[in-house]
This record gives structure tokens, sequence and C-alpha cells, in this order.
């Protein structure tokens, strides 16, 4: 049978205001436990909350980058459910007026397509704290730290149709809130979470199958697979005549699996009612155009800008203009080193690729964007052979040295590209394989002859002590052999 | 000097005639004695109450005195108190004690007034009687003399009976449907729930959020006024308190009433209402008429629908109002839970009392799926059918008057069987928190040897008219220096 | 309107209040009664009436985001139940 796969998704995007939702606790990541927990974050008897303007303004941002109406006079109720990380015994969040109401991104395909997802709402709400589960003589450590810390949830409708279009969904929206300096973006540290819900349904039906809701996915890497294990999963069981469970799946990234949340699904009445410590609050015209004032470059007008300015195909642009960091670094690499295009390719291949690998975001990277624009102005010149220019790439990431021409000086990576140098090599090496020379020569189909050509790079560079610049080489033997 | 005025004690202070060291252990010692047959307290705290009379006076001899300061009074048990238990009248809390005060608290702190402690209070302000207290049931010192043992009313009847029984001049206290002025009628004192906003809530435990407002509680009117001037205003920590300009509440209590408007409403002079009890109103109304003012019927055609809707959103609130007492980072937690589930079910079984239960049970059904609309959507509606009567009233008068409770005073034990008969106590009081408007109930006569309370409301932010109508009655009545025996 | 065993057990997980076998029936009669009070609402003509939350109709103020509250773990934890390295300690959840 073929199969529709719908998917929808739900981000948690943490604030980076000062101070939290509704208390003057700082939202410094990383403190001492329950250090920045105070009365009101505690739920201590009496408290009562007061809301932060900045997560309010934030979140106006966040509802005019995606197109979206604001609502002018939002309320927040209360969400009721019992456990440790939530000390009220509620979670402040708002239902039935959530200050962005619909929108819409514009996402990029890989195809070079571009597909429109809507923003079904965001909302403001509070974070829970955490619960630590190592042994404390069988007990759970409740550290309160990250109670209260503003949050946005953003619900898609669900329009996309494969892990891809999801995946980048995901990206945009990560590059908007990064470029809109509202979150850091981390997803390792939570700071971005992202739930997918994912159904099935016969290809071209009309009725929703049952959908699942999968969280834990703190990379890009991880929705992917996850999203990918899912259908797999869900299909299987389709297939077999099984029905779908409505449930919560919790997935292991590191072992390409999920679980079911809860064994017995709790029937969940979380009694939501307006909540009466809080007053409607009410966004005027002067507040939104303050904060649409204050809109800083958004990522599809900075791919535009990336393709007028230096010359990027759509592709490149939209990836890197995605993300804010990355575009900011790219940026910095590009007006260094001059060539955009491999400026380009260095931030999408190697420095990307090494991120990747070492799981850290453009913010920790051990270089920067100045630094690999200098690289780039070095293989731009032909100084650098690009082996030669993988080996500089990575002393500078490992802080071996941090100036690439020093850094080139001292491995001895310049290019020998003195043409009577190189000529005086190509006669020396020729002279010493007449063989070749001569089957090189009676060959008539250029292909071969072309292959052929391989057979002298090799003699040549061991003769320059790999510092001979290829192309020239490759200039001069054809010339030579009489081509 | 038990029977003087915080107006009186504050003349005596400044004049120099007595020092507040004086004054304090003077009612330190009538409270430790006289408590033990009231049970108005839930903890008396001596050492610091003598401490602050000290630091009292050399604010005196410095120059830098309010009219509180050095004057004996105390907070309900509701508002936290930095250092001093703060138990809410319940199990659930009889271990706690905050580390912050409450807006309340602190603004008499700096007013320099002298706190003897805490009153008893029904557990979590919920009831009309002071019996559902973990620390036992308040009595009245009204009919003790005959070997009653009546109820001082709820929930804030601690504070009542101590300020009728002489051992403190004036206390705090709260009002949700009717809690500082049922138990002020039944005590024969003077209360004050002031407009919903007009004093901070921050530190106050909260029972229903959007009807609970601090107020409060003394002989005279003018005692009441002194006591509003120091507990009203904006607090930033409470984003319900009204940023409004507070007036001097002393400076307008002796205007003249001439012209007053005065409304009758017809639904609370029926029903319930005994005869007596109808008599002693309606003659103190007439006093009015004597002082000048004018009469006449209105009429609040929901009023009978305020019970129901309070008996909604009470105890819809309540129930996540409640939810943060679970045993995890404060007061009562379980012997020995065997997991989580088990530690909250338990704690909150132990924990809380019977009434409390039963009002968390109500609310989480009330707003559970399904009962939503029918219950607690319907309830908000009703509530603005009852506050745009009361709006409609205020067209035509100045303040209605009403009797504040159906009957005097009962005796202990007489409604506790029956959770609804009680709430039936707060028929006259209920619709006015719903509203949100500030009332008082005025001492104005006996039945049976037992106080009357007349309750005068008003609209929005009219304590300042309400204390001078007060004050006036009390000009040419004494129901409010009558001493229990 | 009557309130059933089932809606009490149900209501009671949710509010997370343990209640004993032989006190259902007395929170049967006593809830019921109460319900029934409540029920005298349905009389009421709501039609086109907004529902009220708040008695003042005021709207809600903004704090700015300014860091205004210190460090006060050691006075809060000095009144907790159980603490360890500065978190609170709660038993383990039991699936």
């Amino acid at each position: 049978m073929q199969w529709d796969i719908v998917i929808g998704l739900e981000i948690h995007v943490q604030l980076a205001t000062r101070t939290k939702i509704f208390s003057g606790s700082s939202t410094a990541y990383g403190a001492e436990p329950n250090t920045q927990a105070n009365a009101v974050d505690l739920a201590m008897p009496g408290t009562l909350p007061v809301p932060n303007e900045q997560a309010f303004r934030y979140a106006v941002m966040f509802g005019l980058a995606v197109n979206a109406e604001i609502e002018r006079r939002s309320v927040f109720e209360r969400k009721n459910y019992f456990y440790p990380d939530l000390p009220k015994g509620y979670q402040t969040t708002q239902l039935e007026r959530p200050i962005v109401g619909p929108g819409y991104v514009d996402i990029d395909l890989a195809n070079g397509e571009t597909k429109r997802v809507r923003i079904h709402h965001a909302h403001l709400e509070e974070d829970a704290g955490k619960s630590l589960h190592e042994d404390f003589h069988g007990m759970t450590g409740i550290d309160l730290n990250r109670a209260g810390t503003p949050l946005i949830e953003v619900v898609t409708e669900p329009d996309m149709n494969n892990a891809d279009e999801a995946v980048a969904c995901a990206r945009k929206l990560h590059g908007i809130v990064t470029s809109l300096g509202i979150c850091d973006g981390d997803m390792s540290q939570g700071s971005m979470r992202f739930d997918v819900n994912i159904s099935l349904k016969p290809k071209g039906s009309d009725v929703l199958g049952t959908r699942t809701e999968t969280k834990n996915l703190n990379s890009f890497r991880f929705m992917e697979q996850a999203i990918a294990h899912e259908v797999e999963r869900q299909m299987d069981i389709l297939e077999d005549g099984g029905t779908i469970i409505q449930e919560t799946r919790l997935y292991n990234g590191d072992r390409n699996e999920s679980r079911s949340m809860r064994t017995k699904e709790e029937a969940n009445d979380y009694r939501y009612f307006p909540c009466p410590d809080l007053l409607p609050v009410v966004i005027d015209d002067a507040f939104i155009d303050e904060a649409r004032n204050s809109l800083p470059e958004l990522p599809d007008a900075r791919k535009a800008r990336f393709m007028e300015q230096y010359g990027l195909n759509d592709y490149d642009a939209s990836l890197l203009a995605s993300d804010s960091k990355l575009a900011t670094f790219f940026e910095a690499a590009a007006e260094r080193g001059k060539d955009a295009k491999l400026a380009s390719n260095w931030v999408q291949g190697e420095f990307s690729a090494r991120l990747n690998a070492e799981e850290k975001s453009v913010a920790d990277s051990p270089i920067t964007g100045a630094q690999l624009g200098d690289l780039v102005v070095r293989i731009a010149d032909n100084t650098i052979s690009s082996a030669g220019a993988k080996k500089v790439f990575e002393a500078l990431w490992t802080g071996e040295n941090d100036n690439v021409d020093a850094i080139i000086d001292a491995k001895g990576l310049k290019q020998v590209s003195d043409t009577g140098e190189l000529e005086k090599m190509v006669d020396e090496v020729l002279a010493s394989m007449p063989d070749q020379v001569a089957q090189y020569q009676q060959e008539s189909d250029p292909k071969k002859q072309k292959k052929m050509l391989g057979g002298f790079m090799g003699p040549l560079m061991k003769a320059s002590k790999g510092q001979g610049n290829p192309k020239l080489f490759n200039e001069i033997l054809v010339k030579k052999l009489g081509g | 000097m038990h029977n003087k005025s915080v107006a009186e004690l504050s003349r005596e202070l400044e004049s120099g005639k007595i020092s507040s060291v004086e004054l304090i252990r003077d009612y330190l010692g009538r409270l430790k004695t006289e408590d033990e047959q009231l049970n108005s307290f839930i903890t008396i705290t001596e050492e610091q109450a003598l401490a602050d009379a000290h630091a009292a006076d050399e604010q005196r001899a410095a120059g830098k005195a309010t009219p509180w300061t050095g004057v004996p009074f105390a907070h309900k048990d509701i508002f936290c108190t930095n250092g001093v238990a703060t138990t809410c009248g319940s199990k659930m809390l009889a271990n706690f004690v905050p580390p912050y005060d409450a807006t309340v608290t602190a603004n008499f702190r700096k007013a320099g007034a002298v706190c003897l402690g805490k009153t008893n209070m029904d557990e979590f302000a919920m009831g009309s009687s002071t019996e559902s207290s973990y620390f036992g049931a308040t009595t009245n010192p009204w009919g003790l003399s005959r070997g009653e043992k009546r109820v001082p009313g709820g929930s804030s009847g601690g504070s009542a009976a101590a300020v009728a029984a002489r051992l403190v001049p004036a206390a705090t206290a709260t009002d949700t449907g009717g809690s500082i002025r049922q138990p002020a009628a039944l005590c024969g004192v003077t209360g004050l729930k002031p407009t919903y906003g007009r004093v901070s809530r921050y530190g106050m435990v909260a029972f229903a959020s959007s009807l609970d407002q601090g107020g409060t509680m003394a002989r005279t009117a003018e005692d009441n006024a002194l006591m509003l001037n120091v507990m009203a205003g904006f607090d930033p920590k409470d984003s319900t308190s009204i940023d409004r300009e507070v007036p001097d509440y002393t400076a307008t209590l002796d205007e003249p009433l001439k012209g007053l408007r005065i409304g009758l409403p017809k639904e609370y002079f029926t029903g319930s209402l005994s005869a007596a009890m109808e008599e002693q109103v309606r003659s103190a109304i007439r006093e009015y008429e004597k002082l000048g003012a004018t009469v006449k019927e209105v009429s609040l055609p929901h009023a009978n629908l305020a019970i129901a809707a309070y008996y909604v959103i009470a105890p819809a609130e309540a129930s996540a109002n409640l939810s943060r007492f679970d045993g995890a980072r404060y007061g009562y937690r379980c012997e020995d839970p065997k997991d989580l589930l088990d530690m909250y079910t338990r704690t909150r079984a132990e924990g809380f009392g019977d009434e409390v239960k039963r009002r968390i049970l109500v609310g989480t059904y009330a707003l559970s799926a399904g009962y939503f609309d029918a219950y607690y959507l319907k309830a908000q509606k009703v509530r603005r059918l009852i506050q745009q009567d009361f709006i409609n009233a205020f067209k035509e008068v100045d303040v209605l008057m009403s009797p504040t409770t159906p009957s005097p005073a009962f005796v202990q034990g007489e409604k506790t069987s029956d959770p609804v008969t009680m709430y039936l106590e707060d028929v006259f009081t209920i619709a006015i928190n719903l509203a949100g408007i500030p009332a008082m109930s005025v001492p104005a006569g006996f039945v049976d040897g037992l106080p009357v309370g007349l309750q005068i409301i008003g609209d929005y932010f009219s304590e300042a008219r309400l204390l001078n109508a007060a004050h006036q009655f009390q000009q040419v009545t004494d129901w409010h220096q009558r001493e229990p025996q | 309107m009557t309130i059933s065993r089932e809606d009490i057990e149900k209501v009671a997980v949710l509010a997370r209040i343990r209640v004993e076998e032989e006190q259902v029936s007395a929170l049967e009669k006593d809830l019921g009664n109460i319900l029934d009070l409540v029920d005298q609402l349905g009389a009421a003509d709501t039609e086109s009436v907004e529902p009220m939350a708040h008695p003042l109709n005021a709207v809600q103020r903004l704090r700015p985001d300014e860091v205004t509250e210190t460090n006060q773990r050691e006075a809060f934890q000095a009144i907790a139940p159980a603490t360890e390295n500065g978190l609170y300690l709660v038993p383990r959840v039991i699936e």
C-alpha cells in the first residue's frame, strides 16, 4: 500500500530574556541548582506572578517574522497537572487567546522548490524545572532554576509530508528565532525543543490517520532519523492491519529507537481556565510598531541579499541565510576572502562537517569567519593547494596557530608557481620516463591521453616535494608533450 | 486601657502618658490568660512584640512616629510573616515559617505597628465559623457568660473574637465571600472588605484569587480607616492590585450624611432573615434617616444566584491555588511515601481538612472536561449579571444597606454536619465579592443578647464614603462600644 | 445533580487526594448537595452575556526585564521536607 505522510511540528522556544516570565529571577544557564528559584518560582504560598514585558516583545517580534496576526488582548490560562518540576501544580500558559495568531513560513527544499508551512499559533508560557533521576537514595532531585523561563510554543499546521520538509521547516524557524535574537537556538541545552506529530494515511485519502507525538529531538539529524523511524514503525503496524495508538513517544537518538512515554496513558484532563492572578494583556499599535522597527534582517531577506551581493545560487544562499550565526560567519569569511563562492563552499563543506562531527554550534567554533577568509584568500591566489588548505584548516581548528600565513610557512605548504622552476622539473621527469612519453604521443584518443597525464603527476609532485602547483604542472605537461 | 481604640492609644503614646513597651506588656499579659477560653490566636509572638515595642519607643523618641508606631494589633494567620509561622489554619502549613513578608505585613512593619501574633481562622479561609481550623475552634466571647459556646463566624473568626474581647484593638482579616463582615457582625465589631485590588494580595495565602481581598477589623470605623491607610495601595508584586491614588481615609470621617441616598435591596430583606434581626437593621436605618439620609427600595434581581455562582468560581480557583501544597518544597509531607503519587495523595489527604478537600474536589469537578461550560463558564456569566445589578443600583443610590447575616452567632457544631447550611451564612455577603465592590459590617444592635451587623455596601473605591457613613452612625450609637462579659 | 462514585474517584485522582473507600458515600452526599445548590445557575438566562473573569476592567501591567531577585536557596531550603546538594528531593515516579 502507498501512504501519505503527514507531519506537524510543535516547537518550544526559550526566550533569551534576562529574567523569568513571571518573576525577576535570572534565567542564566548553568547556575547551581535552585539558586535562581525565588519565592514566586517555588510557588511559595501567597506569591503572585507579574509578567515580563520583554517576553511579550519577543513573542510579538516572532509573530511579525512569521507573518502572523498579533492578538491585541491575550489571556493566560492555567493548565492543571501535578509534577515535581511544576511547583504551582499548574502551568501558566495561553490557550484561547494566544499572543501570536495564524501565520506562515516559506521553506526552501533541496529540489529548489519553495513550500509554505502554515503556523497555527504561538503562545507564551512558562518552562518547567528539571528532574534529576540520578540516585539520591532512590529519590529524585528537583532543580527549579529553569522553572518560569519564558517559552513560546509554536504550533504548525500538519503541512509537511516528509522528513526533509520537516527539517527544512525546523531549520527555518531556528533561523528566524536566532536572527531575531529572541533565542540562542542551542538545541543541545534545550533552548529550542522540537516535537514532531506524525500520522500516515492511504495515498490520496482526505482522512487523517491517528498521530503520535515524538519528543526529545535535540538535533536536526536526530529529528530526521526519528521521523524516518516513526514513519517506518507506523507503516509496519498499519500494513499488519494494526492500529496506531495516539501517544507521546520518546526518541533515543543514540540507539535510533523510541518508546511510549507512558505505559498506561493517563486520562489527561488539564482543566484549563483563565488565570485569575493575571489580567488580559493588551498590545497596542505602538508596541507592535516598536517591535516591527526593531526587527533585524530575517533569513528570507538575507537569502535574497546573498544571491544579489555575493552571486550565490538559490540553494547555497538559502542554506547560509537560514542560520544567523552561520550567515554572519559566512559574511566575515566572504568579506575577507573576496571569493564568496569559495567561502560558501568552505563554510558549507569543511567547516559545517567539522561542527557536525564534534556536535558543536557555530558559536562554539574555534575559528572565526575572518580566519577562514584568510584561508580562502590563499586558496584563491594559488598559494596553497586544496590539500594544503585542509592542513591549514586543521591547524586553525586545533588552535595550533591562529595565523593562516604563519601556518603555511611553518608547514611549508606554499606551492611553487614559478613557471621556470616548474618547467625544469617537468623536463627532468619527462627525460626519465621516455617510454611513457612515447606511449602518450602515439595515443590518438584525447580522453586516454588525459588519463595518462596522471602518470606524470606523481613523480612531479615528488620532485617538487608536494609544493608544485598541480594546475601549472598540468599546463606545462600538455605543452611539452606536444598536445 | 483595653477598651481604648487605636486612635486613642496612638494619642496616649504620642502624649508620652505610656510607652509602647508598657502597653505591649500589658496587652500580652492579658492575651495570654484571656485567650485560653477563646482560642483566637494560633501564635503569640511575645518576644518579637516586645522587641518591636522597644524599637517603636525609640522611633517615637526620634520624632519619627506614625499613628501606628507602638500600637498593638494582630494578623490573621493567612498573611505571611517573615520568621513567624504562617499556618492558614491548616495542618498542611502547621510547620511553615515563611522567609518573606506579605505586602500587608511589610506595610504594618513600616508603620511601626506591633504585631502580637497570628489569629485563628477556618482552614485556608474556607468556612464561616472558624471551626475548621487545625488548631481548634475559636469561641465567640458573646454568650460565654451564659455558658454558651458560640461561633465567632469565619473565616476571620480569630481576628473578630480577639478584637471583640479587647485582646487587640485591631486585626487584619480577609474576605472571599464574607469572611470579614460575617465574623465582624457575629462578634459585634466593625469590619471592612475593600474594593478588589485596593489591598495587595501578595503574601496572603490564596483561596480564590479573583475574590480574595485583605481588609480591616476593629471596634470603630475610625480605626478601620487608620488600618486601611496602612494597607491600601498599589503593589507592583500583585498584578491585580490597582494603581490608583489612596486618600487619607480618616480625613472624610466627619463629613455630614445629609442627602446620602441609601438603597435597601429588597432581596436582602426576605427569606431566612428573622423578624428580630430585621427590626434591628431597620432601626439602624432609621438612625441614618435622622442623620439626613434618604432611603429607597432597590432590586438586585440576580442576588439569589450569588451563592450558586460563588460555589463554582471559588472552589474552581481554589482547586488550582491549593495544588502547590504537594509536600515537595515546604509544609507537610506524609510519612514514608512509597512513590511520588503516594506522596501527593497522602500528603494532601492528611494535610487538608474535610471542607478544604470538599472544595478542591468540587472545583476540580467543575473544571473537568464536559462540565466546564455548564459550571465554570455559566458561573462567570452569572457573575457579570450580579455585577450589573450593583452597577445599576448605584446609578440610583450612594450606598446599599442590609443585614450582614440572616441570624446571630450560632452554637458551635450546629452547622458542621451539612456544608450547604454553612454556606447559606454568607447569603447577604457573597454577591459583593463576586462584584468586587467594598462593603462593611457595623454593629447595629442585639438579638437575644447577641450582636447584629448592618452591612453597608458601596460602589467601587468608595471606602472613604463607607467609613464616613459608619463613623457617623457610631457617633450617635454605642453598639460598637458594648463589651462582652 | 448527583455525582457518581466513579466521578468522585476520578476527581480525587485529578486532585491528588487519596479518598478511602469508606469516605466515598459521605462525599457523594456532600458533593451532591453542593452541586444541587450550584444547579440553580441553570435557571439564569445568560444568552449573550460575556463571562466575567475579573471584578475590575483593568489590563495587565508588564514588568521591565530586570533581575530583582538574589539567591535565597538557603532560606527556602531550610523549610523544605528533604533536600540534598541544593536539590529538592521527592520520591521516584513509579510507572
